[in-house]
């Protein structure tokens, strides 16, 4: 016997996603979902963001690591909420994780929501969490090549941080071809030249964030 | 790294098929049919090491083969509304060059049918 399903194997991801996304609607809070390979600086970008925004806005963020709470521990100095979630294997966060834990995070107080996903440049553009927007970090340490490789990432994300920029000259990174490719996947993608760690081109970022946080808010 | 993604997957495809055989009856699946789009980044080979894994410890499935269907990336320009197909993930018009191109097929990810009995 044959049966027809056409069954979406993320359906149940996707209604979760979908009751979380209504939550943040009603609370009024941007979601953020921060995703990279490992080593990019994901970390580091959001402390800097912290550091511009936190006279502006109400920030929480969620932590997925495979293991460790490492990064949970560097965010907290910085005075913010934040939840640690440890995925134990798994290489991307779900709807149902995020889900489980925002009990920990009181939304009636957030702008922004900043989710930094498990470093890996392909499962977490599958999974949606109910976030208002993918944003994807790529340092050029890891090479111009990765839009043709990992085009998924890059189609999903609204914006590319493209961070280390203080370390071109060590690289034979090309910023020409890297933009080339990107905007040939996504032309609508807005690249921001970063520094994390010199604090370079972060500012420029801050701005456009806050004009979508401030845009949610208002509505 | 691929391999966990796959791994991520299967799981959720075996969830959908034993959910659907349990609620059509069914005591053994023969076959299961998947359509998976060029966008989802799904290495086909990955996808069956993890479903020989994985369905050994499911009876159901254990005497199950999988077929996989590739589609390719189709788009359609928003500007002239040419269809054309997307080689090398340039979403660019053929037509018209324009960049604002709706992902018509290639984001597919569903079991098309199960067999039993």
């Amino acid at each position: 016997m044959q049966i027809k399903l056409v069954s979406s194997i993320l359906g149940a991801n996707d209604t979760l996603a979908a009751a979380n996304r209504e939550l943040f609607r009603e609370k009024g809070v941007f979601v953020l979902n921060l995703m990279s390979s490992p080593g990019s600086g994901k970390t580091t970008i959001l402390e800097r963001t912290i550091e511009h925004l936190q006279p502006q806005l109400n920030i929480g963020v969620i932590e997925g690591d495979i293991c460790t709470a490492r990064d949970a521990e560097r965010i907290a100095q910085k005075g913010v909420p934040v939840v640690q979630i440890n995925t134990s294997g798994a290489c991307h966060l779900d709807a149902n994780m995020i889900a489980s834990c925002l009990e920990d995070l009181n939304l009636d107080e957030l702008d922004l929501l900043a989710v930094e996903n498990v470093g890996n440049l392909v499962c977490p553009a599958e999974f949606d969490i109910g976030e208002d927007m993918k944003v994807m970090v790529l340092s050029v340490t890891e090479g111009n090549d990765k839009p043709c490789k990992y085009p998924l990432m890059f189609r999903e994300s609204r914006a590319l941080l493209v961070n280390k920029i203080d370390l071109l000259p060590y690289t034979n990174f090309d910023m020409d071809a890297l933009e080339q490719d990107v905007r040939g996947i996504n032309s609508a993608i807005q690249i921001f030249p970063v520094s994390a760690l010199k604090d370079e081109g972060v500012e420029a970022w801050c701005q456009w964030l806050t004009q979508l946080v401030r845009r949610k808010r208002e509505k | 790294m691929n391999c966990m993604h796959e791994l991520a997957l299967m799981q959720g495809i075996l969830d959908v098929v034993t959910k659907n055989a349990h609620s059509y009856g069914l005591r053994r699946i023969t076959k299961i049919k998947l359509v998976i789009g060029k966008l989802r980044a799904v290495v086909p080979d990955s996808l069956e090491f993890c479903f020989t894994t994985l369905k050994e410890d499911i009876p159901l499935i254990a005497q199950g083969e999988l077929e996989v269907e590739i589609k390719e990336i189709e788009g359609s320009c928003r500007r002239c509304s040419h269809q054309f197909l997307v080689e090398g993930y340039r979403f660019r018009c053929p037509q018209c060059q324009c960049t604002d191109i709706a992902v018509v097929s290639g984001s597919e990810l569903y079991v098309d049918y199960i067999e039993g009995d």
